[in-house]
């Protein structure tokens, strides 16, 4: 066929050329003519979105894919959804300098909120020439990171050198080794003891020297070359990429919390502090909150038309579930879920709706006699209604498979309505297209703004600072209700635990030596009772025991080290 | 009561039933929140309507189009039973008979749709074939033990439960001992002696109505219908051990199974190996595929003046879009559907005209006035009134009973408006949906977007469409212009009978031409002389003057009558496309009809929570729309909520971040935000109220999940995002 052979014959270049002579030729066309026209017109296209490689098809559909769900946002934005793409929100891990953090405080610190009033603009200024130097707290720290941030900001640069110019490098780069330990803390330290006696003055000075010292010392051009933003180039990208994946190493500074002027806060203390302060902006949180709360009959109209209504954004929202609850529900049969609590479990869900609203009496052998049973009694009662109100369905409790796809057959019944809300960012993907269907959620942005307060109030993992009272009294009312030489036995393991603070290395007690010890303690005459006893340790969680490498059995007391201190103190007080 | 407590997480609220008052119902929910209060009840009245019809439509549909496939599955399920009868005798037939007979039932990847299909064909089974069905899901089925506690559980106890009154106290007693001894008695064994006794029961002669049919002579048993709703998903052991046993008992009990497939037929070999599926004798059976089902909806639903309430371009494109992008479920294309006329009815006063004709112009007679001002404001009224006479202008600008009059006449226009909208929109597509390249789209869907967008005939692609239909052969040319003529003869507006005249008129005319064939062989020589020419390794000047030349030649050349006849015909097909085409935005009053806010449909099916909070963390200023949270892109202003300043600190560490440094960076930016003075000794030090904000928006970040607390160094949390950089 000849309309193929064209194809054949040209390239990109060719179709282009015969299309921009066709321009001039008005009127009707010749057959060949069209069939190339045609195909040049959608060459084009490719080419000017630059993906010479992609199918024609697909790239179309692409494009309608983005069209459809991405951009007609800012088409009809009445309301204009959120102002971030996805590529913002999905990026590769990059590789980040030490200091970086710090600097993006001290560039925060500088700019001032915008349209504050000039009065105080002027009292920040003076901020930016003294950036160096930061306060009185920070002083002898800024100079430390200057010289750190050379140590660490070196290593990829250097790599970098040796792989394009080996025949430059230079002894003193294995000095510099990004070591991160012991030897650079030390250093560091002696630093900041003496920088510690100059002023500000100085410390501005010592380190702009230094760094130029330090650009000095590797070749100034490759130094420049690497500082100097190249971040279109293809390749560079491609190598951020490999330095940032290439290393398991984690750069960062090695000093700990304990360093703080400022005394270790305890749950109460930390909730004394917020309760008076609460976060500027209360009049638009609360703006935020009445838009919300505007939706509210609609929320009904929706629940009642067997959709289930699923609030997500920033902010807790159980302030504002909470109102729709007494606004809306009060005359309702309702079920209030925490889904953030600690020990909230499937079963205590289920056991609330049968004993508690449907009034029966008895027990259930399965989590799934127990849902049929409900879905029975919901049948035969079509004019029962039951409102489900579950914060967080996405707490770590609820998370596993088995409750959500439960939680979703409650939820597809015709008169359980169901409200919730998420909070984790992957939180949509503990549901598959299934468990969805079931759900058959609408979604509702609804950005509160306000303080997870309640919902954090739960978890200690991160309040570094929590002094463990909790694990401490439990530790001692367990141990009060043993004998003495259970309690004997156990405070070994403690001592033993403490002494070897300090190892890094330290896995636990071996149960053999732990044996011989307490034999020697006149605490046990056999091995057998010594057993008796761990079982019932481990039964309070006061132990944990781990099988080493070489098979034998390690005890641990899973405590915090500050902890246990404490609790020796007071067993020795006693 | 509260809500929160530390040892309880579970909350019941039962409203004594003293204080309970008349509770509100759907429609005072609809009432309650809408714009326009005045005629909102009819609003709702007419949503509510509209919507069960459409809902009954289309689950006459999916009836439909599963009837066939389900047709030939009863077909399948009613023919074993006889060979597990009579095939005792020759060999073959034994071989076959201790074979399982099998099902495999591809249904596609939209699982969710799934289940109508089975219900009907379990419901179906029920009804035609055998009372024994019994399915099971994967998730149920975790053990062999449980599969098999669930297929006992669902024959026999179903059985119970629907003959329990005819069968009495010992059936009830069985199913009670069965019920308490499971663990013991959980075996087929057991299944083959309550089949035999149920099956000598019903030849004893007991009355059954159900089965008096086939208690005959010579009766067929009913066969044990067990269906696996998703084959993928079962562990393969507990499926082969199942259908050894099973194979085992199939001289005594006559099995059938029935698996449905989401992906390709070729999972049975996966799963099971060859000596297991050498047991079965598998079937297959397709069923329609999802873009189909989907066509035939929007075909059903939305092509059609049947439906007075429409889907502007983007929001057909959304809901198109959620299902070919993310599940292929017609379920939730339908969902889409719902909510948008749910929200039309809500946020659109005028709703109140989409309604039948009759309805529709009683009810342009009950506006209010107010309603009437609103009509005003409709842009495609205005642009309607705009092109009126000054004195009309006047008149519809004030005078009430007038604009009821215009308005009555407009909505009879809409009418007609779709009733030839949507006959010539399928003969465009029947003759466009062939032409290579598919330059208006396969499927008429996204015809129908292309026309609802703009005026369809301005696009360069219908261009390309049209003059590659000056091209056309001429069988395909009488063949898509015969079935355009299908299209339009049930179609009784008297417009489309005029085109159809027309229509037939040129069709008799290209008969016509083959009695005058003779002369057009001759013709097709020239054609192909110059094709010769490209033959030969041109250059590409060369080419490109030959081309130039094959032009001319064309030109200059005597058109074919029958040319000349494609051309009158494509012409007219034009001349229809730019007549009854017109984007429905050019209609007045379409807002009636129209749904058009796609953002708050996808905002609704398709939301991105990630991204909603990634804008509140980098970006607060688009919630809280204070002044001193502006800030140019990619910055945060100082003010901003703690979790703002914090997420933004952390984005600028990599995979561990240690704490101090962060707290301290947080102290720095704080006291710059409350104004203390660089210079002072306070400036970015670290009080207790810092340090208490500090702690509680990091354990907010990581209650959001971006980051979490590891034991690989000490004082550091690890970040789990890479995102917002």
């Amino acid at each position: 066929m000849s309309v193929l052979q064209v194809k054949f014959v040209g390239d990109g270049d060719v179709v282009e050329h015969i299309v921009d002579k066709q321009d001039g030729v008005p009127g009707s066309r010749g057959a060949v003519q069209k069939m190339v026209k045609f195909k040049s017109s959608a060459g084009r296209r490719v080419r000017e979105d630059d993906e010479d490689d992609l199918d024609e098809d697909e790239l179309l559909d692409e494009q309608n894919y983005v069209q459809a769900l991405g951009t007609d946002n800012t088409l009809d934005g009445e309301e204009s959804v959120s102002a971030v793409a996805g590529a913002s929100v999905f990026t590769f891990q990059k590789i980040k300098r030490a200091h970086s953090m710090a600097q993006t405080a001290s560039e925060l610190a500088r700019t001032p909120g915008k349209n504050v009033t000039f009065s105080v603009t002027p009292e920040l200024e003076p901020s930016t020439p003294t950036r160096t130097g930061r306060g009185h707290g920070s002083e002898s720290r800024t100079p430390q990171r200057g010289k750190k941030v050379q140590f660490v900001s070196t290593t990829p640069h250097r790599l970098r050198k040796r792989m394009t110019t080996p025949s430059l490098r230079s002894d003193s780069d294995s000095e510099l080794s990004p070591s991160d330990s012991e030897e650079e803390e030390e250093e560091n330290e002696e630093e900041g003891q003496t920088v510690k006696k100059e002023d500000k003055e100085n410390t501005k000075h010592l380190r702009t020297p230094s760094k130029s010292q330090s650009s000095a010392l590797y070749k100034t051009p490759a130094k420049k070359s690497k500082n100097a933003p190249e971040p279109l180039n293809q390749p560079s990208l491609v190598e951020e990429y490999f330095e940032a994946h290439g290393s398991s190493k984690v750069l960062t500074s090695d000093r700990t919390l304990e360093r703080l002027h400022t005394p270790k806060l305890d749950r109460e203390t930390l909730f004394r502090l917020l309760e008076g302060k609460s976060s500027g902006y209360s009049s638009e949180i609360q703006q935020l909150h009445s838009k919300h709360q505007r939706h509210f009959s609609k929320w009904m109209l929706q629940l009642q038309l067997g959709f289930s209504v699923l609030v997500y954004g920033l902010g807790s929202k159980k302030a504002l579930l909470e109102d729709f609850r007494v606004s809306h529900l009060s005359q309702e049969i309702h079920l209030v879920v925490n889904g953030f609590f600690p020990s909230i479990t499937l079963k205590s869900i289920l056991n609330a709706l049968t004993s508690e609203v449907l009034d029966h009496q008895g027990t259930f052998r399965t989590p799934s006699d127990q849902i049929q049973y409900i879905t029975q009694t919901l049948k035969d009662n079509p004019d029962l209604h039951v409102y489900l109100l579950i914060h967080n369905i996405d707490g770590p409790m609820l998370r596993g498979e088995k409750t959500q796809s439960a939680l979703g057959q409650l939820a597809s019944l015709p008169n359980l309505h169901l409200v919730a809300s998420i909070d984790h960012i992957n939180a949509p993907l503990v549901w598959d297209q299934c468990k969805q269907s079931q759900f058959n959620w609408l979604w509702w942005e609804c950005v509160t703004f306000q303080r997870y307060a309640e919902e954090t109030s739960y978890e200690n993992s991160l309040l570094v600072q929590q002094t463990g009272a909790l694990a401490l009294s439990s530790l001692t009312h367990v141990l009060r209700s043993l004998t003495t030489n259970a309690r004997g036995i156990f405070k070994l393991l403690v001592q033993f635990q403490l002494e070897n603070k300090d190892n890094p290395s330290y896995t636990g007690l071996s149960f053999q030596d732990f044996y011989q010890r307490c034999r020697e303690a006149f605490l046990v005459n056999s091995d057998l009772t010594l057993r008796t006893q761990l079982t019932e340790f481990r039964d309070h969680k006061l132990i944990r025991t781990r099988k080493g490498a070489d098979g034998v059995e390690y005890l641990m007391v899973p405590v915090e080290t500050s902890t246990l201190m404490d609790f020796l103190e007071k067993e020795e007080g006693d | 009561m509260s809500t929160s407590s530390v040892s309880k997480g579970c909350f019941v609220f039962k409203p004594s039933a003293k204080k309970k008052k008349r509770t509100l119902d759907v429609g005072d929910y609809f009432i309650d929140g809408c714009e326009g209060s005045g005629n909102s009840e009819l609003r709702f009245k007419l949503c509510q309507s509209l919507w069960d019809k459409m809902k009954t439509e289309t689950e006459v549909l999916q009836d439909e189009l599963n009837r066939k496939i389900l047709d030939r599955l009863l077909e399948f399920a009613g023919r074993p039973s006889s060979t597990f009868q009579h095939g005792a005798d020759d060999w073959a037939a034994r071989m076959r008979a201790s074979e399982i007979p099998t099902a495999a039932l591809v249904l596609g990847v939209n699982v969710p749709d799934h289940d109508m299909t089975f219900q009907s064909l379990s419901d179906l089974l029920r009804q035609s074939v055998t009372p024994h069905v019994a399915s099971v899901q994967a998730k149920e089925c975790g053990a062999l033990k449980h599969l098999m506690q669930r297929v006992l559980e669902r024959l026999m106890g179903t059985v119970v439960s629907v003959d329990e009154e005819e069968e009495g106290d010992e059936e009830a007693e069985h199913a009670s001992t069965q019920l308490h001894n499971k663990r013991v008695h959980c075996s087929l064994g057991t299944l083959c002696d309550w089949y035999k006794s149920k099956t000598k029961r019903s030849n004893n002669g007991t009355p059954n109505k159900k089965r008096s049919s086939h208690v005959r002579d010579e009766q067929p048993q009913p066969p044990v219908v067990i269906i696996f709703k998703d084959l993928e998903a079962f562990n393969p052991r507990v499926l082969q051990d199942f259908i050894l046993i099973c194979s085992r008992y199939v001289e005594h009990l006559p099995l059938m199974f029935i698996f449905g497939i989401a992906t390709s037929p070729s999972t049975i070999q996966h799963i099971l190996p060859h000596s297991v599926s050498s047991l079965l004798c598998i079937e297959l059976f397709q069923s329609l595929s999802c873009t189909q089902h989907l066509s035939t909806v929007i075909d059903k639903l939305i092509l059609t003046p049947q439906f007075p309430f429409k889907l502007s371009g983007k929001v057909l494109q959304v809901l198109v879009g959620i299902f070919l992008y993310h599940d292929f479920s017609v379920r939730n294309f339908i969902k889409g559907l719902q909510l948008s006329l749910l929200e039309h009815f809500h946020s659109q006063p005028l709703s109140v005209l989409c309604c039948r004709k009759k309805e529709a112009l009683a009810n342009v007679l009950q506006l209010s006035h107010q309603d009437l001002e609103s009509v005003r404001q409709l842009p495609s009224f205005r642009r309607y009134v705009e092109r009126q006479e000054p004195q009309e202008q006047v008149n519809l600008l004030t005078d009430d009973t007038h604009i009821k009059g215009v308005c009555q006449k407009l909505i009879k226009g809409l009418r007609k408006y779709h009733k030839n909208f949507y006959p010539i929109l399928r003969c465009l597509h029947t003759l466009t949906s062939s032409l290579p390249k598919y330059p208006l789209g396969k499927q008429i869907r996204e015809l129908y977007i292309l026309c609802l967008e703009k005026n369809v005939w301005e696009n360069e692609e219908y261009q390309s469409a049209m003059q590659l239909l000056r091209m056309l052969a001429r069988d395909e040319l009488v063949a898509s212009l015969q079935t355009c003529a299908e299209i339009l003869k049930p179609v009784k507006a008297k417009k489309m009978r005029n085109v159809l005249d027309q229509l037939e008129d040129l069709l008799a005319k290209f008969k016509q031409l083959d009695k005058v064939s003779g002369e057009t062989a001759a013709n097709g020589e020239e054609i192909t002389s110059p094709e010769k020419g490209l033959q030969k390794k041109t250059d590409l000047f060369q080419l490109q003057k030959t081309l130039l030349e094959m032009k001319e030649s064309r030109r200059s050349k005597k058109m074919s009558p029958f040319e000349i006849l494609r051309n009158e015909a494509v012409d007219f097909i034009d001349s229809l496309v730019r007549c009854y085409l017109a984007p429905p935005e050019s209609q007045p009053l379409n807002e009636v009809c129209y749904y058009s806010s796609s953002a708050v449909v996808r905002r609704h099916l398709n939301a991105t929570p990630r991204t909603s909070i990634q804008t509140a963390l980098s970006n607060p200023y688009h919630y809280l729309q204070n002044d001193t949270l502006r800030s140019e892109d990619g910055t945060v202003s100082n003010a901003a909520p703690d979790i703002c300043i914090v997420h933004k600190l952390h984005l600028e560490c990599g995979r561990l971040i240690n704490l101090y440094d962060w707290l301290e960076a947080y102290a720095t930016v704080v006291s710059a935000a409350e104004g203390t003075h660089p210079d002072s000794d306070e400036f970015g030090k670290v009080d207790e109220l810092k340090h208490a904000r500090f702690i509680q928006a990091v354990s907010e970040l990581e209650f959001l999940g971006f980051i979490k607390s590891t034991k690989q160094k000490t004082d550091h949390v690890a970040r789990l995002t890479w995102g917002g950089c």
